[in-house]
C-alpha cells in the first residue's frame, strides 16, 4: 500500500518493529489475564451453568438470569444511546450551523465523556431510580448506561463522518440532493464504520461496567419477568462473586469467559453487518 | 437555495438529539452539585475540604476531610497510565494498519476489542494477584502508583488503539500516494503524513482513554493501596478520588456522603477544566497546502 | 411506606408501557418487600429470600448490597421494608428495632510464612497504631498494616474492640471488601488484616498462604465464634423500623431468617447461626 516494499529503509524496519512491539506487549498482557481465567473458570463452563439459575450466592448453579438481566440492560442501553447518539453525531457534522452552539454541545459531551461511571451510578441513582421514580430496575441501569456510553457513540461517529471526502457535500448539492438523501445515500455509509466501532466499544464498556450498575440495576439474582425488575448485571456478577463470595473465584472466572466469549460473537456480528450494509449501499449493481 | 420541509423535519430532531447529549452532563452536575452544598457550605465547610492535611472522615476524635491528596491521586494515575498507553495504543494502532500482515490485522483488533470489555474488577483482580505480588518483591508494599498506572495502562490501551486505528484508516489515500510520489518511504510517510493528519481522531481517543482512566474505580480500588497522601515515589499507595467514593459511600452517613458527593463534583469540575482546556484551544492549522 | 406510594403514579405510566412488550404479570397480585444494606449479609439474606419465595408463591423479596449505613438508612426512611447491617446500631440511629440472625467473628490474619501464629490485645494496638513497626527483633521485617476503609463493618467492630479511633490507625495499605483483604495479605510476607473469620477459615482450609491468629490465646474458628469465647464477634442484623416486631410479610420473612430453617443456609454462607 505505502512505500515501496521493495526498498524497506532502516527506518521503516525500526517502526515496524516498535509497532510490532507494542502489539506483542498487548497481546502478552491479554493472553497473562485470559489465560488465567482459563486456569480458574473452564472447569465450571457448562451448558447447565448458563442457563441454571443462581445458587448458593453464586458459588453454585449458574448465570442463567443475570445472562437475561444483562441482555434486556444492554437492549434499553443501545435502544437509546444510537439514535440519540448518531443523531448528534449528523447534527454537529452536518447541520450545526453555529459554531458557537456546536462547541457548546462539544464541550458538553467531552465532560459528559469524562465523568466517571461511579459518578453515573450515583446520577442514576438519583435521577432514574428516585425522581423519575423507576426504582432499582433493568431500565434505570440500562438509561445510566446510555448516558456512559453516548460519548463514545458520538465521537467515533463523528470521525467516520470526518472520513467523508470534503468534496462530497458540495457535490450533492450541486446534483439537487437534498441533505437528508445526503446523508442517507453518502455519508451514513462513510460513517457506518465509525459507528459500529463505536457500537462495540459501547457495548464492550456497558457489558464491563460494575460501578454503575450496582447502584441502578441492582443485586437481584431471579429471573427477570420485566424491565421494571431489578436484574444483577453479568459485571456486577462476577464483582459480588470474587470480591464477596468466598470459594466465588471459579465461578467469577467462569462468567467471565462467558462474558468475552459473548463479546467476540458481538464484535464478529457487528463487523459482518457493517460490510453486508456498505457493499449494498456503495456498490448495489455489482452483484 | 432554501432547505426542503424533510431536512428542516429531520434538522429539528437532529438538533434536539443533540441538545440533549450535550444537556446531560449539565443535568450530573447539577445533581451532584446539589448533593454536595452541606459538604461545600458548612458541614465541613470548603475550607476543610481543601485545607485539612488528613482524610479521615470516620474519626470520632477528629474527623479530616483534606481532599487534595486524593483529588492529586486521580490526576497522577491518570498521567502515569496515559503515557504508555498512547505509546503503545499507538504504536499497536500503526503496527495494525501499516505493517500486519491481513489476518493479523483481523486479529489484533478481535484482541483490542475483547480487551476493552474484560469487566474492570478481572483486571483488577488479575492486577491485584498476579502484579502485586512481583512489585512487592521488588519495590514494598506493591499495592501503589505504579501498579495502579499498569492496570489502567492496560484497561485504555484498546481505546487509543482503536480509534487511532480507525483515524488512520480514514487518511486520504491520495495523500500516500502523493508521498510515494515524492519517494518518502514507509516511515516518513507514517510519521510525516499520516499521522498528523489523523491527529485530531488519535487525539480524540485519547482524551476518551483519559476520561476513563481518571473514571476507572473496580480496578484501580484493588491495586492502589487506597491510603490517603501525596506519594513519595511511583511505589508508594495513593488513593484516587473514584476509589474513595466506591469504599466510602455505600458505608458514608448523612456529612461524610455530602463529602463524597463534594468530592465527585470536585473531581468533575477538574475533569471538565482539563475536557475545556482541550476542546476551547484554537486548534493549530495542519499542514494544509 | 409514603415514599414508595409517591413514586407510584409515574412507575405505573411506565410499568403499564412496558406491559405492552412483555407477559406482565399482574403486579398487584404479588406482594413485594425491598430489603438493602450490607454487602456482606446480602448474598446470604438473597439466598434466604429465595427459599422464603419458593415456600410462598405469590410473594417477591427484592435483595439489594450497598453497605450498612445504607441499609440503616433506608429502614428508618422506610425506603426498604428491611435493612441490613452488619454492626449493631450506633447511637444516632434511633427509632429501629433490630433482629439477630447470625454471628460473624473477626479474624487477624498474616501471611502462612509468618512465623507468629498469636497476638495479645495490647500487640495487636501496638501493631495498628504503628508503635510496633517490625516483625522480628533484627528490624528488617517491617510489618505492612492492612485497615479496612472508613464505615466498613469490619472496621467498626474492630475499633470498638480495641477502643481505638480510626484517627489512631497507621495503615500502610487500605483495603475494601473481604476478598481484597485475603488476596492482599496472601500476596504480602509481611502484612497483617482482619476480615470475616468465616472468609478466612474457608481460604485458610482451600490453600490460600494465610494465617488465622489467636487472639489472647484463643483460637479463632467458627467454634469458638459459636461458643462464645472469642472476644472480636459482631452480630449480622436485620433492621425495621419502630419498636415491635412488624406484622406482614415483613415480620414473617424476618422470623423466617431468625427460624432454625435457614441454619444449614447460615452454615454454608460461612456464618454462625445464633442458637438460643
Amino acid at each position: 500500500m505505502i512505500g515501496g516494499a521493495a526498498r524497506l529503509s532502516r527506518n521503516d524496519r525500526l517502526l515496524g518493529a516498535a509497532g510490532g512491539f507494542a502489539a506483542l506487549v498487548v497481546l502478552v498482557g491479554f493472553g497473562a489475564i485470559v489465560f488465567d481465567l482459563f486456569q480458574t473458570g473452564t472447569a465450571s463452563l457448562s451448558i447447565p451453568f448458563l442457563v441454571g439459575k443462581v445458587e448458593n450466592g453464586g458459588r453454585a448453579g449458574g448465570i442463567g438470569p443475570v445472562l437475561i438481566s444483562t441482555g434486556m440492560i444492554l437492549l434499553v442501553c443501545l435502544a437509546v444511546a444510537l439514535p440519540l447518539g448518531t443523531g448528534c453525531a449528523i447534527w454537529l457534522s452536518e447541520f450545526a450551523s453555529k459554531i458557537r452552539f456546536a462547541r457548546a454541545i462539544t464541550a458538553g459531551i467531552d465532560l459528559l465523556a469524562s465523568v466517571p461511571s461511579i459518578v453515573f451510578g450515583l446520577f442514576g441513582m438519583v435521577f432514574f431510580c428516585r425522581t423519575l421514580g423507576l426504582g432499582f430496575s433493568i431500565t434505570s441501569g440500562g438509561l445510566t448506561l446510555a448516558c456512559m456510553i453516548l460519548p463514545i457513540v458520538i465521537r467515533t461517529t463523528l470521525i467516520g463522518l470526518s472520513g467523508a471526502p470534503s468534496n462530497l457535500r458540495p457535490g450533492a448539492a450541486a446534483l439537487g440532493l437534498s441533505r437528508v438523501s445526503t446523508i442517507r445515500h453518502l455519508l451514513l455509509p462513510v460513517a457506518i464504520p465509525g459507528v459500529v466501532v463505536g457500537t462495540t466499544l459501547g457495548i464492550s464498556r456497558a457489558l464491563a461496567e460494575t460501578a454503575a450498575l450496582i447502584f441502578t440495576s441492582g443485586y437481584a439474582t431471579r429471573w427477570p419477568e420485566g424491565f421494571d425488575d431489578s436484574g444483577r448485571a453479568i459485571s456486577v456478577h462476577i464483582y459480588d462473586l470474587a470480591m464477596n463470595v468466598p470459594g466465588g473465584a471459579a465461578n467469577a472466572a467462569a462468567s467471565a469467559l462467558v462474558l468475552l466469549l459473548a463479546l467476540l460473537f458481538i464484535n464478529y456480528l457487528a463487523t459482518l453487518l457493517a460490510d453486508r450494509w456498505l457493499l449494498k449501499r456503495i456498490a448495489p449493481t455489482s452483484e | 437555495m432554501s432547505p426542503s420541509v424533510n431536512d428542516r423535519v429531520a434538522g429539528a430532531a437532529l438538533g434536539i438529539a443533540a441538545w440533549l447529549c450535550g444537556g446531560i452532563s449539565l443535568l450530573i452536575l447539577i445533581w451532584v452539585g446539589v448533593e454536595a452544598i452541606p459538604a461545600l457550605n458548612n458541614d465541613p465547610g470548603i475550607s476543610s475540604l481543601l485545607g485539612d492535611a488528613h482524610w479521615l472522615p470516620g474519626s470520632v476524635r477528629e474527623p479530616q476531610f483534606g481532599m487534595l491528596p486524593i483529588l492529586a491521586g486521580s490526576v497522577l494515575v491518570t498521567i502515569f497510565s496515559i503515557i504508555p498507553a498512547t505509546v503503545a495504543g499507538v504504536g499497536c494502532a500503526v503496527f495494525q494498519r501499516f505493517y500486519a500482515p491481513k489476518w493479523m490485522r483481523t486479529f489484533l483488533r478481535r484482541v483490542l476489542e475483547l480487551l476493552a470489555g474484560i469487566p474492570s474488577v478481572v483486571i483488577g483482580f488479575w492486577g491485584l494477584v498476579v502484579l502485586v505480588p512481583i512489585l512487592q518483591k521488588w519495590q514494598p508494599p506493591g499495592q501503589s502508583l505504579a501498579a495502579a498506572a499498569i492496570v489502567l495502562a492496560i484497561m485504555i490501551l484498546p481505546t487509543v488503539a482503536l480509534t487511532a486505528s480507525t483515524a488512520l484508516k480514514n487518511v486520504s489515500p491520495g495523500l500516500f500516494r502523493a508521498a510515494a510520489a515524492l519517494g518518502m518511504g514507509r516511515a516518513r510517510t507514517i510519521l510525516g503524513v499520516a499521522l498528523p493528519t489523523a491527529r485530531r481522531g488519535i487525539a480524540g481517543g485519547v482524551i476518551l482513554a483519559a476520561a476513563r482512566a481518571i473514571g476507572e474505580t473496580m480496578a484501580v480500588v484493588m491495586v492502589c493501596g487506597n491510603v490517603a497522601q501525596w506519594p513519595g515515589s511511583i511505589f508508594d499507595p495513593i488513593r484516587p478520588a473514584t476509589a474513595t467514593i466506591a469504599l466510602e459511600m455505600s458505608y458514608a452517613t448523612a456529612g461524610h456522603r455530602s463529602v463524597l458527593f463534594a468530592l465527585a463534583f470536585f473531581l468533575v469540575l477538574v475533569v471538565g477544566a482539563a475536557v475545556g482546556w482541550i476542546a476551547f484551544r484554537k486548534p493549530s492549522t495542519p499542514h494544509r497546502r | 411506606m409514603s415514599s414508595l406510594l409517591k413514586l407510584h403514579p409515574v412507575s405505573a405510566v411506565f410499568g403499564a408501557f412496558l406491559c405492552l412488550n412483555q407477559s406482565c404479570t399482574d403486579s398487584s397480585a404479588v406482594e413485594k418487600i425491598t430489603v438493602t444494606g450490607s454487602s456482606t449479609l446480602a448474598p446470604l439474606v438473597a439466598d434466604m429470600a429465595g427459599l422464603f419465595e419458593a415456600k410462598n408463591p405469590g410473594i417477591r423479596i427484592d435483595v439489594q448490597a450497598g453497605g450498612s449505613s445504607r441499609g440503616i438508612l433506608d429502614a428508618s426512611s422506610s425506603l426498604a421494608d428491611i435493612g441490613m447491617t452488619s454492626r449493631n446500631l450506633k447511637a444516632g440511629e434511633n427509632g429501629l428495632t433490630s433482629h439477630r440472625i447470625a454471628l460473624d467473628g473477626i479474624a487477624l490474619i498474616v501471611h502462612s510464612q509468618n512465623p507468629v501464629s498469636d497476638l495479645s490485645h495490647d500487640q495487636v494496638i501496638s501493631i495498628f497504631t504503628g508503635k510496633t513497626e517490625f516483625w522480628n527483633e533484627g528490624n528488617d521485617r517491617k510489618i505492612v498494616v492492612v485497615n479496612k476503609a472508613e464505615g466498613r463493618g469490619t472496621l467498626e467492630v474492630f475499633l470498638k474492640h480495641f477502643e481505638l479511633d480510626s484517627a489512631d490507625i497507621d495503615a500502610d495499605l487500605i483495603v475494601g471488601e473481604n476478598q481484597q483483604a485475603i488476596k492482599t495479605v496472601s500476596g504480602n510476607p509481611l502484612a497483617i488484616g482482619y476480615v470475616s473469620i468465616g472468609a478466612a477459615e474457608y481460604e485458610a482450609a482451600n490453600g490460600t498462604p494465610i494465617r488465622l491468629l489467636a487472639v489472647d490465646g484463643v483460637t479463632a474458628t467458627s467454634k469458638t465464634v459459636a461458643e462464645g469465647t472469642y472476644p472480636i464477634s459482631r452480630p449480622l442484623l436485620l433492621v425495621t423500623k419502630g419498636h415491635a416486631v412488624p406484622a406482614g410479610l415483613t415480620g414473617r420473612f424476618v422470623e423466617f431468617c431468625q427460624s432454625t430453617a435457614v441454619h444449614e443456609l447460615i452454615g454454608s454462607h460461612l456464618y454462625v447461626p445464633v442458637r438460643e
